[in-house]
């Protein structure tokens, strides 16, 4: 009775019902969909960034923005060392590599061979869990340093203010090497906020993969007999890899 | 296929779902049926369109007689009214807490939520909505949503007051009024749980649009409600984030420290706070993001909703379906990029004003299309008037009036002297707020047979109908002459203005209406909790209508239909075919001699592959290579 949906499955023609018009399961579907609503949210907050940052070009704020490459040098264990970008390259490097696995788990899913799923799984796992606290390294070296939601103690690039000095700005202070006064403050706070929410998502990413690990040792998907619920992780986790290189780009490039 | 089997997998637990006994708490109160679910938010949104609409008779209250004492307000109210008069920061309260339960509240969740929930399975042919976890946990949402919002109104400093827009720094400044202390906070914790049940729905209806249509019932043959349904679905999860993330920002902004809004604010003439370096134009800019899709998020169902049912009641085919789809799709991706027109007075670049103001009178052309289709629907039908038909073309009435006065605010230089007055109140008020009530009353009219399987008392339709279509035009038309004359929205108190004491007289006027019409609400409130209990029995298709909901048994089980799924064979608006002998062809019941009127078989079901040289000859091809010199 009810499957009379599916005995007219295959030869439907795409659109005319009685069948999905792209093949995919309706869980499939709405991950997209939610991932497609989700793109929208972070697209919300990298505008706040972006307006912070660039709207007015002229103005004090925009032109003072610090040079990142200057702040996020350090590397744990090597105190004192100037390694721009160093250290958060090996976390995006580190969240790709766990995308790379994902993408082997989904595989290993297709061909229905639980103990490869397993084995991929785990090493998602541990690379969404490295990134988390390559994060909070990150974070608290930053806090150390002296960055606050309300406040930005990181100064200004040099040539910040030679161009604030050419539009008659910079008149009240000298610029000197090492001075941290008359930063945007804004700085801080769009950084905490912005990936503050990517690791929340990866966070989210690794609790919904432990769950899905759990779920395969358990031997549920085996039951079951396919493997899709992996791949329905795998697209969010994909997609919180894919927000990254974003995030990477406006807060540690431009 | 692994695809394919899940979906009979999850087509048989529904089969089997049938046959389950339910509990009192699995059938009313955590439902997952998509029936149960949508009774539950038409009930949420009825309490909260009374206690939004009391609300709004508050405050016409303290416009029409400022320096009268109304003992009553005391006593309901306490110290919100000492000696009978409003208190000033609590008409704010009032002000803008009406407008939010009455934008996202009643006509977002309580219209799309009750009829998405309630049409997309059954008009589509399905078992249940894609997910019914999703589908219930997006009702708790939106209880939750709704307590925490009302909760705010009995905290001592009084709910968010700052408009329903609750722009900083009025709302993201403690000290700026006593409503943005805890009020203001609450009500931000409400819009975000409003947020995730909107998603948790959004979602659920895409998927279930797009998947699980029966047999037979390709795109081009669901009905306009379905469609509008699927517009609207796709707007809200597409705005709705980005008002989660204006939302992030101010949260953080008034309990945080930052200031991404916040920027060089004198407070009672001392210094600037420590906030330097944000920009509040920027909360306008995410917040009009989501609020002009808001605006259709509203609008669209209650079109969508209209076009059955005139279609229907006329008993004619609805006039331009495509046209109608084709619009609803225009409207949809229109109302994504003039969101500036609600910001022209916030020193705009006039290019970048005038590129939004393009785009937004671009959007008369769709909206126009719409209102054509209804009345050549109309035009020579056999018209029954049902109170739902009453009501469509009540909408319809608004949606021309209102929207007319849209072209005057969506013109960028109109609007800088019309921007917050009594004009721009009068506009949305005709054009989404009495259009889209109407279309959700028409809605309730039509589908409570197919709700509680029985019918609405008729004659007290008719008396809600016309008292409600009187007060509303008696209430928002002189709105209009006001709002010309400078009268700004959300004042207080008028007598205090010299200039505006000549509109007292109206205002006296606009709130006998407003009375008259709160009171006529009472007609519907009896008439449908009534019949819920007291109706008379409905039969199967009460309203001789063609679509597939219809074919459904009158009670209502789990799964909705107690055999196979319903075939489809035509589009659902074939009323009135010359070949039949009824008035009406159900797009359920299979007739081969009867070829499809609206699309021609041979075109839908295979499109033929067009070969490359029958392409190359077209006369779009032809005139390209002209252009270029090709040929």
């Amino acid at each position: 009775m009810a499957n009379q949906i599916q005995t007219t499955y295959e030869n439907q023609p795409m659109w005319a019902g009685g069948r999905s018009p792209f093949n995919v399961s309706y869980g499939k579907l709405m991950m997209w969909i939610f991932l497609l609503s989700d793109a929208f949210t972070f697209s919300s907050l990298l505008v706040q960034y972006g307006a912070q940052r660039f709207s007015n070009v002229q103005t004090a704020v925009t032109s003072k923005w610090p040079d990142p490459a200057s702040i996020f040098n350090h590397f744990p264990m090597m105190h004192g060392l100037h390694l721009p970008l160093l250290f958060v390259s090996v976390m995006t490097f580190i969240l790709i590599l766990s995308s790379v696995t994902m993408v082997l788990a989904v595989e290993a899913g297709h061909r229905n061979s639980k103990k490869e799923v397993q084995r991929y799984m785990i090493y998602t796992i541990l690379g969404g869990a490295a990134f988390l606290g390559c994060q909070a390294w990150e974070w608290y070296t930053f806090i150390h340093e002296g960055a606050r939601l309300d406040g930005n103690t990181f100064g200004i690039t040099k040539e910040g203010y030679s161009h604030l000095k050419s539009v008659g700005f910079g008149d009240h202070f000298e610029w000197e090497a090492g001075d941290r006064s008359n930063g945007p403050v804004p700085f801080a706070a769009l950084f905490f906020i912005v990936t503050g929410f990517h690791g929340f998502h990866v966070f989210s990413g690794v609790v919904i993969n432990v769950v899905v690990y759990i779920m395969t040792v358990r031997g549920v998907f085996e039951r079951r007999g396919h493997y899709e619920m992996i791949e329905k992780a795998g697209l969010y986790w994909h997609f919180v890899d894919l927000v990254w290189v974003f995030v990477f780009t406006f807060f540690y490039l431009i | 296929m692994g695809t394919a089997a899940l979906h009979a997998d999850h087509h048989d637990h529904h089969g089997d779902h049938q046959h389950h006994k339910e509990s009192f708490i699995s059938k009313y109160v955590f439902s997952m049926d998509h029936k149960m679910i949508s009774k539950q938010f038409l009930i949420t949104g009825i309490i909260m369109g009374v206690i939004g609409m009391g609300m709004s008779m508050l405050f016409r209250l303290q416009l029409a007689w400022p320096d009268e004492q109304f003992g009553i307000l005391e006593m309901l109210l306490g110290k919100w009214a000492v000696d009978g008069k409003l208190d000033p920061n609590f008409y704010m309260g009032l002000v803008t807490i009406h407008g939010t339960i009455m934008v996202f509240y009643v006509l977002t969740a309580g219209l799309s939520g009750t009829f998405s929930n309630l049409l997309i399975p059954l008009q589509v042919g399905a078992r249940d909505m894609a997910s019914p976890f999703m589908n219930m946990l997006s009702y708790w949402f939106f209880l939750a949503s709704s307590i925490v919002l009302l909760s705010s109104v009995f905290i001592e400093t009084g709910p968010a007051s700052g408009g329903w827009t609750v722009y900083p720094p009025l709302s993201a400044l403690e000290k700026a009024m006593p409503g943005s202390g805890l009020g203001m906070t609450l009500w931000l914790s409400a819009i975000a749980l409003f947020i995730i049940s909107s998603l948790l729905g959004g979602i659920n209806y895409i998927s279930t649009v797009l998947n699980m249509r029966t047999k037979g019932m390709s795109m081009n043959r669901m009905p306009l409600t379905i469609w509008a349904f699927f517009f609207t679905a796709i707007l809200g999860v597409l705005s709705f984030p980005v008002l989660l993330g204006a939302a992030l920002f101010l949260i953080f902004d008034r309990s945080f420290g930052t200031s991404f809004y916040l920027s060089d604010i004198y407070l009672e003439g001392v210094g600037a706070l420590e906030n330097i370096g944000g920009s509040p134009v920027l909360y306008q800019h995410l917040f009009w993001f989501l609020g002009h899709p808001e605006v259709y998020i509203i609008l669209m169902p209650a079109l969508g909703i209209t076009s059955e049912v005139i279609s229907t009641n006329a008993r004619k085919p609805i006039f331009g379906y495509t046209a109608m789809i084709i619009s609803l799709m225009g409207i949809s991706f229109l109302s994504f990029i003039v969101w500036g027109h609600h910001m022209f007075i916030t020193g705009m670049n006039p290019f970048l004003g005038s590129v939004f103001m393009i785009l937004t009178l671009i959007i008369a052309v769709p909206s126009a299309v719409k209102a054509f289709n209804y009345l050549t629907t109309l035009w020579k039908g056999n018209l029954r008037f049902t109170p739902a038909m009453l009501f469509s073309i009540g909408l319809v009435s608004f949606f021309i009036s209102g929207g007319l006065t849209g072209i005057y605010l969506g013109n960028a230089a109109m609007d800088i002297q019309l921007h917050d007055s009594y004009f721009v109140v009068a506009h949305f008020h005709l054009v989404m707020g009495s259009a889209a009530i109407f279309g959700m009353f028409a809605g309730i009219y039509h589908w409570f047979p197919r709700m509680y399987g029985r019918m609405m008392n008729k004659p007290l339709g008719y008396f809600h109908f016309w008292f409600t279509f009187v007060a509303a035009y008696l209430v928002f038309f002189p709105m209009h002459f006001m709002g010309l004359a400078g009268v700004p929205r959300r004042y207080y108190q008028f007598t205090l203005v010299k200039e505006f004491e000549v509109w007292m007289d109206v205002n006296v006027l606009i709130t006998v209406a407003a009375l008259v019409g709160g009171f006529a609400q009472l007609f519907f409130l009896f008439n449908f909790f009534y019949s819920i209990f007291k109706g008379k029995k409905s039969v199967q298709n009460p309203w001789q209508s063609n679509s597939l909901e219809w074919s459904a048994p009158v009670e209502r089980i789990h799964g909705n239909w107690p055999g196979a799924i319903p075939e489809v064979y035509r589009g659902p608006y074939e009323y009135s075919r010359p070949d039949r002998e009824e008035d009406f062809f159900p797009q359920y019941i299979a007739d081969d001699n009867s070829p499809e009127v609206l699309v021609p078989e041979g075109e839908t079901v295979v499109p033929a592959a067009k070969d490359p040289e029958e392409v190359e000859s077209s006369v779009f091809f032809a005139a390209i290579k002209r252009v270029f010199g090709l040929s």
